[in-house]
């Protein structure tokens, strides 16, 4: 379960918020940084994850491979925007500043680079916000969390499930396929794509029929110790908030806020330097 | 002792909505706080249906039809709701995979008392109670992947005594278990037993197993019915569990064949109390001598060979440690040990689905590093313990004929080789059925089939008769043995100790990674420090020819075992 | 498994698991087993077609909740951040799914000719409405990207699902229906 969602244990002051509050503070930050296109605030809210990064005694190095996975996306995002639609920064902030020509309709303007930059910013401070989130938060807590922030304790308990069961399905999975190579289903490009997709089937099929038997069984298990019984339920994971918590979220909430009020101070989504 | 009864079953009797003939026929049982009753039944007896209804999952989750009365503390369960009735029963159920819904341990202990709305605080302390009574404390925070499948079963009974109920219900508590976590088992439903005092209800088949710990009563279920319901010393003198397809304790079968009379008052029901008078020792020392030994086998060539294996998983974690091995043409052997000794990652590297680090494995003599998958698939056959994660389509023939399509060989080819195989196995008369219309042993025989029309030289086995009462047990070791003797190789990865003694001339024992022995089960089973080190189970017939003083109790299992199968096999 | 009896909406625990297990399906599915697709560097989306299928056996709350969980704890997991427009997509594929294959049949162990025309039209227009609506129009609202872009990126993802759910949803229903086998009919042959 760590190694899936990359949760390294430590003792931080990020490690120490509630699940619930780290999944609130998320949940605001993210929708506040999609709200709003101002580069000034998306810039602020970078250089906070990166400092809450600091604090929470997380290593570059530890999340490496999540870093590097997400430059390499981001790079070829951003080509494909400007690839697709070289002026969008001119329609979007109504001016054009020309550096260079480059090929075709193909041309370089500082408004569409300062778009590039609110994109790559809004990446920025996406990221490692999840990155942050995933790591210094025990899935244990998930469940929980959502509770607390006003899930139906059911649907909090599906996704506790799926988190459960996430590893023997996987387990389950490579040994159905594993035994069914042996006897020679084939899913590597040697296959034609139809016959590729039949084969995917030979292998889904088992795995269908045992997680069909597993909903049945677990549902059992479930009922048969109280499961559905009251309107609430109680969680072993809860942890009681402390200040700190109520901080966070009540910084994370007034951002929010900002946010959406700097889409009237900008008399749009845009914070635009040209005109 | 004479209180109300907890639970009571009248004239009860109960049809399955999807069924034409009802499950359970005119059922009367009851069952008196702090008893403790093992019930025994067949496959398809209808034990796990009585279990079903004891625990409110009949009527609440399987519908039917029930008649007669059932009263749980004298109410009627039909008029209580599920979760009234768990508070009175609880159930552990047989798949504690299943039962474990917690991310962690203590989550899982949690489980119910979460759903109660119990406040935080009390929680933590009940929860640190219950651990501390199945023996699990120190792994709280652990995940079930961490765990072995004993600890599971812990759990899962943490998780159910955490509510102080009156009724502890064990659906098959020994299935996945391994012989001493097995027994280790058995004495701590007995020591919850005893600091609980609630009354006990096991439903189990492998009656030697659980008797290793007093019981009360022991309840026969067959064919929907009741057929007995007494104390253990009266059910083993008499012929009912041999009548219903029941495997006797061995150390009573083999009284039985050396003709001494078992009485309640031997006290047979446990091998280390029952009384055996001068009489007794004699008979079973003449039939000793009596008994011709069978002829072993004599060995085949070589045929396997694996030399100096070493295997670690990509965590690190070092599975295989400098393994040699040899099998032989034509053998029929075991590999047992502990879960995480390295029987099945062994088993993974012989069938290439895993890749060694050092070492070499030689099929008559060539290398067989080089081959994929596939081809070595069409040396050594891997049947997995479950057949649902093996059968991938719905119709018997495409099943069978799987690997042969995939290969591209001609429609009358494929045919000709797929009425073969199933000939072989017994299923030809069932081949135009859909997989699904099978019972378990018949599809585990599908799943045999569709790995031996790669016509393999060697067949490896997980588990091949895991669950199976001993009748569908017989069916498929027999099937085995005549495949067996059509020249195939079989190698078996089993905990099943009874298996290993009957079918198995030859038993490689792992701990830790390592071939710790390599020897025939009857020697195996009767070194106590081999017992030991290796998590088994010591026979009873080992046993019992101690307390007779035979000169060489080694002898006595293999010569029981030998007869055994003469006698079953008439 | 006794899935009769149901209502659309109904959710009890069964629903609850399914959606827990559903959701953990979908997740190893799309996170872990990379298939080729034709196109370089791309891998089948075969997530979508036991999405389907979860759907027309558990109903729209399960099929929205299974797209939602699964993808979210995707994203999660992968480290390029939460991409709530693809999200939301596959929790409205799941729901549409649900909501338009109810008449597949699938839990009465029943699925013919029409149960297949039923769920390959609820599969194509909740792909169509998931792809080509609702992920490039949450694409352009939040992310400001250039409308040919998403809106093509948003066609090319259509197609590709619609294909292999077409195929791998259909032969999953096919072969779930099958194992409720009429047992009057079945002879013991020489």
């Amino acid at each position: 379960m760590t190694n899936l969602f990359n949760y390294i244990p430590k003792d931080s002051p990020v490690h120490k918020l509630t699940g619930a509050t780290k999944l609130a503070a998320l949940l605001l930050l993210s929708f506040a940084s999609m709200t709003t296109f101002d580069t000034r605030f998306l810039a602020g809210i970078t250089i906070l994850t990166f400092i809450m990064f600091g604090v929470s005694k997380i290593r570059f190095r530890e999340v490496k491979a999540l870093l590097w996975f997400t430059f390499v996306f981001m790079v070829l995002n951003n080509l494909l925007i400007y690839l697709f639609e070289p002026e969008q920064g001119v329609m979007l902030y109504g001016a054009r500043h020309e550096i260079c020509r480059l090929f075709g309709r193909y041309t370089l303007t500082q408004e569409q680079l300062f778009y590039h930059l609110n994109v790559i910013l809004k990446y920025l401070c996406m990221i490692p916000l999840v990155i942050l989130f995933v790591s210094t938060t025990n899935p244990s807590e998930f469940a929980a969390s959502l509770n607390r922030i006003g899930v139906n304790y059911k649907i909090c308990y599906a996704v506790s499930l799926a988190l459960r069961y996430i590893p023997d399905i996987q387990r389950e999975y490579h040994d159905i396929s594993i035994s069914l190579q042996a006897r020679g289903v084939e899913m590597t490009k040697k296959e034609k794509l139809f016959k590729r997709l039949k084969n995917i089937v030979t292998i889904l099929f088992p795995l269908i029929i045992t997680s069909m038997a597993r909903i049945e069984t677990v549902s059992n298990a479930m009922e048969l110790r109280s499961f559905g019984k009251n309107k609430k339920r109680t969680w072993y994971e809860a942890r009681p908030f402390l200040p700190a918590d109520i901080a966070v979220i009540v910084v994370s909430a007034l951002l929010l806020v900002l946010s959406i009020s700097l889409n009237f101070v900008n008399g749009g989504r845009f914070y635009n330097p040209f005109v | 002792m004479k209180k109300e009864p907890v639970i009571q079953f009248e004239h009860f009797g109960f049809k399955y909505d999807a069924q034409i003939e009802p499950t359970l026929y005119d059922i009367n049982l009851s069952v008196y706080p702090g008893e403790k009753i093992l019930i025994a039944g067949p496959s398809g007896s209808g034990k796990s249906t009585l279990a079903h209804c004891i625990n409110g999952l009949i009527p609440f989750s399987y519908y039917g039809d029930a008649t007669g009365s059932l009263r749980l503390n004298g109410k009627e369960t039909r008029d209580m709701s599920l979760f009234e009735i768990s508070k009175t029963v609880g159930t552990v159920l047989q798949d504690s995979d299943a039962q474990f819904v917690g991310l962690t341990v203590a989550e899982d202990i949690a489980f119910a008392l979460e759903n109660d709305c119990v406040p935080h605080s009390e929680m933590l302390e009940r929860v640190a109670e219950a651990a501390a009574t199945v023996g699990v404390p120190s792994v709280l925070s652990h995940a079930p992947h961490e765990l072995s499948g004993g600890q599971k079963q812990r759990v899962s009974l943490a998780g159910v005594i955490i509510n102080d109920v009156q009724v502890l219900l064990f659906d098959e508590p020994l299935a996945n278990l391994d012989p001493s976590t097995g027994k280790t088992a058995i004495e701590l439903i007995d020591d919850i037993h005893r600091q609980t005092n609630a009354a006990v209800i096991i439903i189990e088949h492998r009656i030697e197993d659980v008797l290793h710990r007093d019981v009360d009563r022991i309840v026969i279920v067959n064919d929907g019915r009741i057929v007995a319901d007494l104390p253990p010393n009266e059910i083993l003198c008499s012929d009912v569990l041999k009548n219903c397809g029941l495997r006797e304790p061995l150390y009573i079968t083999a009284l039985k064949y050396a003709g001494v009379q078992i009485t309640p008052d031997m006290l047979p029901q446990h091998i280390e109390d029952i009384v055996l008078n001068e009489n007794a020792k004699a008979l079973v020392s003449d039939w000793f001598e009596n008994t011709p030994p069978a002829e072993q086998p004599a060995k085949g060539p070589v045929m396997f060979q694996a030399e100096h294996i070493r295997f670690s998983y990509a965590n690190g974690h070092e599975a295989i440690r400098d393994v040699s091995f040899t099998v032989h043409r034509g053998e029929i052997m075991c590999i047992i040990g502990q879960n995480g000794a390295g029987k099945s990652t062994f088993s993974k590297l012989i069938c290439g689905f895993e890749t060694p680090q050092e070492g070499t494995m030689l099929l008559e003599g060539t290398d067989i590093s080089p081959l994929s998958i596939k081809e070595r698939a069409e040396h050594i056959g891997y049947v997995m313990q479950d057949p649902n994660q093996m059968i991938s389509k719905t119709m018997i023939r495409e099943e069978v004929g799987l690997a042969l399509e995939l290969d591209g060989l001609p429609r009358e080819e494929i045919d000709r080789i797929v009425n073969d195989t199933l000939k072989v196995c017994g299923l030809y008369p069932f081949r135009n059925w859909p997989v699904s219309a099978l019972s378990f042993g018949q599809k585990k025989r599908v799943t045999v089939a569709s790995i031996l029309s790669m016509n393999p030289e060697i067949v490896i086995l997980d588990e091949p008769t895991a669950g199976q009462d001993f009748r569908h047990y017989t069916e498929i070791m027999e099937f085995l043995l005549e495949l067996n003797r059509k020249g195939v190789t079989i190698i078996m990865i089993t905990h099943d100790m009874h298996l290993m003694l009957e079918y198995a001339p030859r038993a490689v024992v792992f701990t830790d990674g390592k071939i710790l022995c390599d020897d025939t089960p009857a020697n195996i089973l009767t070194n106590p420090e081999l017992v030991k080190a290796a998590s088994l189970k010591e026979t009873s017939l080992f046993t019992l020819a101690v307390r007779c003083g035979l000169s060489d109790p080694r002898q006595f299992v293999q010569r029981f075992i030998d007869y055994d199968r003469r006698v079953r096999e008439k | 498994m006794n899935l009769k009896n149901k209502s659309l909406w109904k959710v009890d625990v069964k629903t609850i698991v399914a959606i827990g297990i559903g959701a953990a399906l979908f997740f190893v599915l799309g996170r872990f087993v990379a298939i080729p697709s034709p196109v370089p560097n791309t891998t089948i989306n075969i997530q979508y077609g036991v999405l389907a299928f979860m759907a027309a056996c558990f109903g729209p709350i399960a099929g929205c909740l299974i797209g939602l969980i699964g993808h979210f704890l995707i994203d999660l997991s992968a480290g390029w951040g939460i991409w709530w427009s693809w999200v939301i997509a596959s929790a409205v594929f799941g729901f549409l799914v649900g909501l338009l294959g109810n008449r597949t049949r699938l839990a009465w162990g029943q699925f013919g000719k029409k149960g297949a025309i039923n769920f390959n039209i609820a599969q194509v227009i909740a792909h169509a409405v998931a792809w080509i609506v609702i992920a490039p129009v949450l694409d352009i609202l939040i992310y400001s990207e250039p409308a040919n872009k998403v809106f093509l990126q948003g066609a090319v993802a259509a197609v590709a699902n619609i294909i292999t759910t077409a195929i791998i949803g259909t032969l999953l229903c096919f072969a779930w229906a099958k194992l409720v086998p009429d047992k009057s009919s079945l002879k013991k042959e020489d």
